[in-house]
């Protein structure tokens, strides 16, 4: 496929129209406040607004040295790696089995797919009602069988909670590119390696999933991006971050930190933090689509 | 064709139909839930798993608000549900037609600075507004947009995604149409509606699905930009129902909401399901 038209329109002006209404929110939107979050990274500003200083990396400093900073750090790292490996066993699990019978597969689909349109706070709300200590209907059965479940005193409980609340909202997203990728795979391989006598447990690890791995990076890269950015909401509506800070997300403290503690040069530091991080997963995933294109 | 072995179909469907059990669990129990008493569920702990007679009850309650039994004040669901709908029709026909527009002026059109502009749209891929909520929101206040449905929707109408889905797809569009539209006398403008929007009428339809969903799932955005409660999208609107704590929430009324919240999204789900898979897996590539 060629990058570029041979074929072109001439005007001078029509172009700039056309492009006019997106570069404008562009600008405005994302990179005036981008620069903005830049240049109060450097500055510290008192408690009424009235003065501004310009400190250097002091900001970048105190974060460096502040406990609960790199505890949520921590926090994030934990929580994207069980989101993302979780999510991609279920998804991969359920993606091959979908794969595999002939009839039913498009209820089961049809069926998974639902997740996806359901709104991240109301996927708190949900898995928050399901497990409320007093009312939750899984905390009960669990007390039933002899274990204590609270997610408002054990930070463990509340971490699980928003993981699986997390993988839940995720799983159709990853069972669909699963499926895909599943259906590309040519069926000649598969049934030559079944003349050959492999079983479908060797099958599956010496063909299918090596001509996966492309999708699982993918996916693998998708989902830490999204345990960092998008579940914001469901974290807000489950356990608020508690108990204590113990699941606040660094998103989730960037947003209490700039909104409700009102620490101004602190938050945009963590706003250019967040940016560094999104920019190295986006060039990550970006490098490996184009080693997808050769291959 | 592999061999057939009965156990292992079997297996999958075994497997499947446990996944299918585990997901759909939570939005049963919120189905059963709406159609019960805040007492029911609040009391007979744990709550019953068959459907109860209060159906109407709660969602006349949830739609309209009211007292309830508790004495507290329940707002109204039905004017969020309208300013949830409007967002996400602003934002996904907004992302589709700017998308639209500087796809075909990147594709069609050579003008200075052209690669730099290009570069600045795929810029804003990194630039979720998670990370500069601060400054996105100090903006918005500043155009004196809070409270306001542009507020709600505009800042989130750019599309680096779909920017580039219209750009791969027009590549593809032979270059012979626009040889023949030029013969017969058509300007670029006429070119695009009568030639190439049609033509991206798939496209379009996938990308409909995927962004009335972002628009409608919205939450950050408008927790920061809304204190009015008559431009609270409904997403917004069930969490602030949260608040009385475990035992003390008007459970059924909050279940509701939520089968209210998930309605919408679900349905364009559901019936545009064979261009929304194209489309998730396409805008990716």
């Amino acid at each position: 496929m060629s990058v570029e038209k041979r074929v072109r329109f001439r005007s001078v002006w029509l172009p700039w129209v056309l492009i006019a209404p997106q570069m404008a929110i562009v600008l405005v939107f994302f990179f005036w406040p981008a620069g903005q979050a830049l240049v109060q990274s450097l500055q510290v500003q008192d408690a009424f607004g009235t003065s501004v200083q310009f400190v250097g990396l002091e900001n970048f400093r105190n974060l460096w040295n502040d406990e609960t900073y790199l505890a949520s750090f921590w926090t994030t790292a934990q929580f994207s790696v069980l989101v993302a490996s979780i999510g991609i066993v279920i998804a991969l699990l359920l993606a091959t089995m979908a794969d595999s019978i002939v009839r039913g597969a498009l209820i089961y689909k049809t069926l998974l797919i639902v997740p996806y349109a359901v709104a991240p706070a109301v996927v708190g709300v949900l898995w928050l009602f399901m497990f409320a200590p007093s009312v939750g209907i899984v905390s009960h059965a669990l007390r039933s069988v002899g274990f204590e479940w609270n997610h408002l005193l054990n930070s463990n409980h509340a971490m699980a909670l928003i993981v699986a609340a997390a993988v839940w909202k995720q799983i159709s997203y990853n069972f669909l590119f699963f499926l895909a990728g599943l259906q590309s795979i040519p069926r000649s391989l598969i049934e030559a390696a079944a003349i050959d006598g492999a079983g479908p447990w060797r099958r599956f690890w010496t063909i299918v999933f090596p001509l996966l791995s492309p999708t699982t990076f993918f996916l693998l890269v998708i989902n830490v991006v999204y345990a960092f950015f998008d579940t914001f909401a469901i974290i807000d509506a489950s356990t608020q971050g508690g108990p204590g800070k113990d699941t606040s997300i660094l998103v989730y403290k960037l947003y209490y930190d700039g909104f409700k503690a009102l620490d101004l040069g602190g938050s945009a530091a963590q706003s250019v933090v967040l940016m560094t991080i999104v920019i190295a997963l986006t060039v990550v995933q970006f490098r490996y689509v184009e080693k997808r294109v050769q291959y | 064709m592999v061999e057939r072995r009965p156990g292992l179909t079997l297996l999958a469907h075994v497997v499947l139909a446990l996944g299918v059990a585990v997901v759909a669990f939570p939005l049963y129990v919120t189905l059963v839930a709406s159609t019960q008493t805040a007492e029911q569920i609040a009391q007979q702990a744990p709550m019953s798993l068959l459907p109860g007679d209060n159906l109407l009850r709660t969602y006349r309650t949830a739609l309209f608000g009211g007292e309830t039994g508790f004495g507290s004040r329940i707002a109204p669901v039905a004017p969020m549900l309208w300013v949830s709908f409007v967002s996400a029709m602003v934002i996904a026909i907004g992302k589709i037609a700017i998308s639209l527009l500087s796809a075909f002026a990147f594709v069609y059109f050579r003008f200075p600075g052209r690669g730099l502009c290009f570069w600045m749209v795929f810029i804003t891929l990194m630039l979720p507004v998670e990370v500069r909520i601060g400054p996105t929101y100090e903006v918005v206040s500043d155009l004196g947009m809070l409270n306001t449905y542009a507020g709600l929707t505009v800042p989130l109408i750019a599309s680096a995604t779909a920017t580039f889905l219209f750009r791969q797809f027009f590549l593809t569009v032979p270059d012979e149409l626009v040889e023949a539209a030029r013969i017969d006398g058509a300007g670029p403008m006429r070119f695009f509606r009568d030639v190439l929007v049609p033509l991206s009428a798939t496209s379009i339809a996938a990308l409909f699905v995927i962004q009335f969903i972002y628009g409608w799932n919205q939450y950050l955005w408008p927790l920061l930009v809304t204190t009015d409660e008559s431009r609270y999208p409904i997403v917004m609107g069930i969490r602030r129902m949260i608040s009385a704590g475990d035992a003390a929430n008007e459970w059924n009324v909050i279940m509701a909401t939520a089968v209210l919240a998930m309605v919408p999204p679900a349905l364009v789900v559901l019936l545009m399901q064979k261009w929304f898979v194209k489309g998730l897996v396409d805008s990716e590539k």
